[in-house]
């Protein structure tokens, strides 16, 4: 069994949207197109997009830390957007796991959006169909591209190279032993959806200073006759002791 | 509206036939990412990162990745427009001209200034990538009123670090993080420098570097950092000289880098009687000549214990101690000087002034140079320095800086790089691996070779300028200045105002051509640059300036030249339009003769090539120069009977040479009849194709001995040398003392013959051109009641904008349509101002109505917001509503583009009085709750524009781009 997915990695993530734009980019006029904006040049313009970045702080001034999250489709190995669509619209590919809408089926009823838990579909106001993440699937199996851009845009734009694509069932894949090796979960893992996205975690790199790092004979100060020296001319010890 | 599908794999959109792909390079930001636009039937269908591209290696950005929304936006230009009779400027009110007439307007003008008093022609550009070409016109027209936008920008970054290492951050250099283990970024906004920073940051972290981000704010790349540490704006000099003082109180700098590659070990006169007094002190005398620092410097021999000279074989120097020469003057190294000058810069000093506890500015100096020393890297690479001494290996001490805006757009901001250029020399991190690395053409010499005009003599009718349009000064005779110490530039660069102001001063052209401070100018060309709006500084009442008229009804700067792509606030107030292709409809050079995009590993430059006609009547503005220099004919751009030289842009880039067989030309690749030169040969009738074939990039990769050290490697300065990048191939060594600095001290102390700067400017001189650097308030600080504004504000730009590009961009608008002010809650709170509410953010200059945003992420002291979100009613393609003008406002009404009179003088640009770096964020002020009876709506606010001839709204509610006119059903 394969399932595609996404692992995104939050300890490189900067919140560029360059995956949110891309995106757009190439699926607005591909298959899954187009993605409709309202009011574009207006008062309070919106559109359709398949991924959104999701800034956030935690914790309290100046312990802090700024959260950039990319939001999309999770390709749920149990997706509760699927059972619920009454005309079969919303389903999941046996062959590779992706969710995808059937548009000519859909009938924008939003059930589907109503059950996801995370938020991951949008409806084309336009179009009146629902609309999501498709993975780029009129990306990744096409033999005109070079079999390195066989990849979903998001992942080919991403400046920071944080959004992985693969299998994740197999064990070998480069996501699942990113899973594996850096911590890898899944969002709201309690909803039983087993989310096929994973993302990795923040991790954090410090230095421990040891004291004799401070204090050492090769302290380039030791050459530079720091220390008080009286002129040769001066009294000693040496002239005058007695004994 | 394409239909919807079943399975989206049954059908295929894309029709083979119909589309095209190109490679060219993007310009959604000053990156210069190299993109492969696949077009559709006519139509951009996808823009990705061109994978074979050196600088973005496949990747793109928000902003690139949007470049179609940009390409079709209705915020665009077609057609010469000409302001209405009987309109005010700002009124966006004109007539469609066509190009023959537009051309014969400027013609009669501009060849009657030339022919008269060609001062009286001011062309002012922003980030353009075309400073080649804008300076050449310039200069060849004769004018010393050129600049382009640095001074408004970050020029601090670049002198201060040029001014010190001979090279700076971005594309003249920057952090070797394949190498580094601890990089600190400080100071940076989340755009300098997009995908390069993005990509190498990525790798850093994964390779298990530390990474401290110190900043007032923790957004963007310091979200990821291990470590973030708030510091308040403008301190940063404070925090660099605390930590100098740490590192060599711990004896933490490394000392063989300091007294080989720098001057620290170098002997000062310290006799205050001496006209010689703070320079440093020669074995001999010959004249030097050329733009280098001549080998004739004394070290103190710790065996011989006397004077010896410089880089003599097997010498250990002093680098502390006083000493006495033989004719009795006395003399300190350097580095004693610099260790005198931070002794009271601790860190409980620094703690009070940046609000970062000591502990953690020792704990930082401590990582720092325990890391250069103890991790230090050795790459088995031979190479000889430039005293002839060969070396087996390269040693790197791995530990790397970022910098930009937030040190450069202070006051202070040049000193404060100078520190940290001091710091990450001391440090030992300089061109080696792990640390700083440069990019060619840079090293140069400090300060580089290029000189403007020194007097009005240099200024004359119908002749080109004598001189270059922006220079580097390095010393009190190279100033452009009249016969009484004044300006001869309208914006008062290279006066004593501001002796180093390397790449003018945009910032003040208006309002100084506005009250004819020096003089009056006839016309001012402003090429893609928004100084009617976010590009200036006082923004409300340059527009007035703009539009202000004499008693006699003329306007006090009669002819206003706009060139741009956009309808932005700017071109409201033109009296003449030129529109402007975008990127993707023209040619263009990222010429090795401007700021090209080398790497670390040699020079590269590239290019743009069409990959759309032009919109409308659109007309690249380097074919407008190119048409105009012809006409004008000056003499780069004739032949010497008087005829067109070049028959278009491509045409010049290929065959123009800066001087007659000079071999030299705006692009440094496939050189030479067939091609088989680089950086210097004949030109090739074949280049463009050539860049064409090679994803419009040129890259030269030198041998790995001439990568490091550059600054002291004989065998990188001679081949630098013999390919033209450098006059000399002598060393250039740090300046951890400023000489450069030292003379125009001098002068100032009536010490040195030559030029001398008028007396009310003497005291600001002698402070400000210190050869060491020092830690002052931010000017406008020293001149606030900062009882009242206790405040800093501050802005960036974030990552999915571009200065106020992308406003007209129906996706990226979607990411910020307006924005807020981040205030910390409990700072908030304590002016009982709530999250989300309507509130007053003051200054001494000014107030702004706006929205509050609670966060943790920035220091108590600072409030800030997105630079150019907000935008004027209409402009830029959108509808009057739109967010960007009603909830979007601008920070720049609260700052002066002049400080407040006081001692110094009374209309001193606020800026740095070294530089003339735009102090943006030096700005001061409060805040508190809008009443509950105003109106949700920022202030101020602007009449809405009406849409100008040529541009439509866009007429419906939905936009569904889809690519390919034929693939839609």
């Amino acid at each position: 069994m394969k399932q595609l997915a996404l692992v995104i990695d939050l300890n490189v993530c900067v919140g560029c949207h360059a995956c949110v734009t891309s995106c757009k980019e190439w699926n607005t006029s591909g298959t899954a197109g187009s993605m409709s904006d309202f009011n574009p040049y207006e008062e309070d313009p919106t559109g359709t997009f398949f991924n959104r970045v999701q800034t956030f702080e935690i914790g309290t001034y100046p312990k802090t830390e700024t959260v950039h999250f990319p939001k999309s489709c999770l390709h749920c190995e149990e997706p509760p957007c699927v059972p619920v669509c009454p005309t079969g619209a919303s389903y999941k590919r046996e062959e590779d796991g992706i969710v995808l809408v059937d548009y000519d089926k859909c009938i924008g009823c939003k059930y589907c959006s109503w059950a996801c838990p995370y938020g991951a579909r949008e409806l084309d106001e336009s179009q009146k169909v629902m609309k999501k993440c498709t993975l780029c699937v009129d990306r990744i199996y096409d033999q005109t591209l070079p079999e390195s851009e066989r990849k979903p845009a998001c992942v080919l734009a991403c400046p920071t190279s944080a959004r992985l694509f693969g299998d994740v069932k197999d064990p070998d894949s480069n996501v699942s032993i990113t899973i594996r090796e850096n911590g890898g979960y899944q969002l709201m893992p309690e909803w039983g959806t087993k989310p096929a996205n994973h993302y990795l975690p923040r991790r954090k790199t410090k230095m421990t200073i040891h004291k004799d790092e401070l204090t050492r004979v090769d302290n380039p100060l030791n050459k530079e006759r720091q220390l008080p020296m009286p002129d040769s001319d001066e009294q000693t010890l040496d002239d005058i002791m007695s004994w | 509206m394409s239909s919807p599908l079943h399975d989206p794999l049954s059908t295929t959109v894309d029709d083979n036939s119909l589309i095209e792909v190109k490679n060219t390079t993007c310009y959604m930001c000053a990156c210069r990412c190299g993109i492969r636009v696949t077009v559709r039937d006519g139509e951009v269908r996808y823009i990705q990162g061109n994978p074979d591209h050196p600088l973005n290696k496949g990747v793109i950005c928000a902003k690139g990745a949007s470049g179609i929304m940009k390409q079709y936006s209705p915020g665009r230009l077609t057609k010469p427009l000409l302001r209405k009779a009987g309109s005010d400027r700002g009124d966006n009110e004109f007539e469609e001209i066509s190009w023959d007439q537009a051309y014969a307007i400027l013609e009669e003008r501009l060849a009657h200034i030339r022919a008269t008093d060609p001062k009286k022609f001011a062309l002012f550009t922003g980030r353009d990538q075309m400073q080649a070409l804008t300076g050449l016109f310039s200069k060849q027209y004769g004018t010393p009123n050129y600049a382009a936008h640095g001074g408004l920008c970050s020029v601090n970054m670049a002198a201060g670090m040029i001014y010190t290492i001979g090279g700076s951050f971005w594309e003249f250099g920057g952090p070797d993080l394949d190498r580094a283990k601890l990089f600190v970024m400080i100071g940076t906004a989340e755009d300098h420098h997009s995908n390069p920073m993005k990509i190498a940051l990525s790798k850093f972290k994964r390779n298990g570097g530390r990474f401290i981000a110190i900043n007032p704010v923790r957004s963007g790349y310091a979200a990821i950092a291990d470590e973030w540490i708030p510091i308040k704006p403008g301190t940063d000099g404070a925090l660099f000289l605390a930590l100098t003082n740490e590192i060599i109180k711990q004896g933490l700098y490394d000392r063989d880098f300091v007294i080989n590659q720098t001057n620290a070990a170098e002997l000062v006169n310290m006799d205050e009687k001496s006209t010689e007094y703070g320079m440093f002190v020669r074995f001999e005398v010959p004249k030097e000549e050329g733009c280098f620092d001549a080998q004739n410097k004394l070290w103190w021999d710790r065996d011989l214990n006397k004077p010896i000279s410089m880089h003599t074989e097997g010498v250990d120097p002093y680098l502390l101690g006083e000493f006495k020469l033989d004719d009795g003057t006395p003399v300190k190294p350097a580095f004693q000087l610099l260790v005198d000058r931070v002794k009271n810069y601790t860190a409980d000093w620094a703690a009070g002034i940046t609000g970062i506890p000591a502990e953690t500015i020792k704990r930082l100096a401590h990582e720092m140079g325990i890391t250069a020393r103890d991790e230090k890297i050795e790459l088995p690479i031979a190479w000889t320095d430039a005293w002839g001494k060969e070396h087996d290996r390269v040693t790197g001490n791995p530990v790397a800086f970022h910098a930009m805006r937030g040190l450069a757009a202070h006051s202070n901001g040049f000193q404060t790089i100078r520190a940290m250029s001091i710091l990450m020399s001391i440090l030992g991190t300089i061109d080696r691996p792990g640390g700083f690395r440069h990019k060619a053409p840079f090293p140069r010499p400090i300060p580089p070779c290029a000189k403007t005009g020194t007097s009005w003599d240099d200024v004359q009718p119908n002749t080109p300028l004598n001189g270059m349009p922006l220079g580097w000064p390095a010393d009190p005779d190279d100033l452009f200045v009249d016969e009484h110490g004044g300006p001869i530039r309208i914006d008062k660069a290279f006066s004593w105002e501001h002796p180093l102001s390397v790449h003018g001063l945009m910032h003040n052209a208006i309002t100084n051509a506005w009250r004819g401070d020096p003089y009056k100018i006839d016309t001012l060309l402003i090429f893609m640059s928004n100084m009617a709006w976010n590009s200036t500084m006082n923004t409300e009442q340059v527009r007035q300036m703009l539009n202000d008229k004499d008693a006699d009804g003329e306007y006090k700067i009669p002819f206003l030249v706009v060139c741009d792509a956009f309808q932005s606030e700017t071109v409201a107030f033109a009296d003449l339009v030129l529109p402007d292709t975008t990127y993707l409809e023209r040619h263009d050079v990222m010429s090795m003769l401007d700021r090209p995009i080398s790497e670390f590993e040699g020079p590269v430059d590239s290019v743009r090539i069409p990959v759309l006609p032009p919109t409308g009547e659109c007309k690249p503005f380097q074919e407008v120069l190119i048409e105009l220099g012809s006409r004008l004919k000056l003499p780069a751009f004739v032949n010497e009977n008087g005829t067109r030289k070049f028959r278009d842009y491509p045409d010049f880039v290929v065959n123009y040479e800066t001087a007659p067989d000079s071999g030299i030309g705006f692009l440094s690749g496939w050189r030479g009849k067939g091609g088989e030169k680089f950086m210097k040969g004949e030109p090739n009738p074949n280049q463009w194709e050539m860049y064409e074939k090679n994803n419009c990039v040129y890259h030269h990769e030198l041998p790995k001995s001439y990568q490091y050290m550059r600054n002291w490697n004989q065998g990188y300065l001679e081949w630098a040398k013999r390919h033209s990048l450098t006059r000399y191939a002598e060393p250039i060594n740090i300046h951890i003392y400023s000489e450069v600095l030292q003379k125009f001290r001098s002068a100032a102390q009536g010490r040195s013959d030559g030029k001398q700067p008028p007396d009310h400017l003497r005291a600001r001189i002698e402070t400000h051109f210190d050869p060491l650097p020092f830690y002052s308030d931010p000017l406008e600080s020293q001149l606030t009641d900062l009882h009242k504004y206790p405040l800093n504000a501050i802005t960036q730009r974030p990552m999915a904008m571009y200065h106020s590009w992308d406003s007209q961009n129906a996706w990226l608008r979607q990411i910020h349509a307006h924005n807020y002010l981040h205030v910390n809650s409990k700072t908030a709170r304590a002016a009982n101002i709530e999250d989300g509410a309507w509130m007053w953010i003051e200054s001494m200059h000014g107030k702004v109505r706006c929205m509050c945003r609670y966060s943790e992420s920035v220091e108590p002291g600072t409030v800030w917001t997105w630079n150019a979100i907000g935008k004027a009613s209409g402009a830029w393609g959108l509808s009057g509503k739109a967010n960007e003008s009603k909830k979007g406002f601008l920070l720049n009404h609260l700052i002066s583009e002049e400080l407040p009179a006081h001692k110094d003088g009374d209309h001193l640009s606020n800026s740095d009085p070294v530089t003339g770096q735009a102090g943006w964020y030096d700005v001061r002020v409060r805040i508190y709750p809008a009443a509950a009876d105003e109106p949700h709506i920022t202030s101020p606010q602007f009449d809405t524009i009406p849409t100008a001839p040529g541009s439509k709204k866009f007429g419906s509610h939905w936009l569904r781009y889809f690519a390919g006119k034929r693939t839609k059903k």
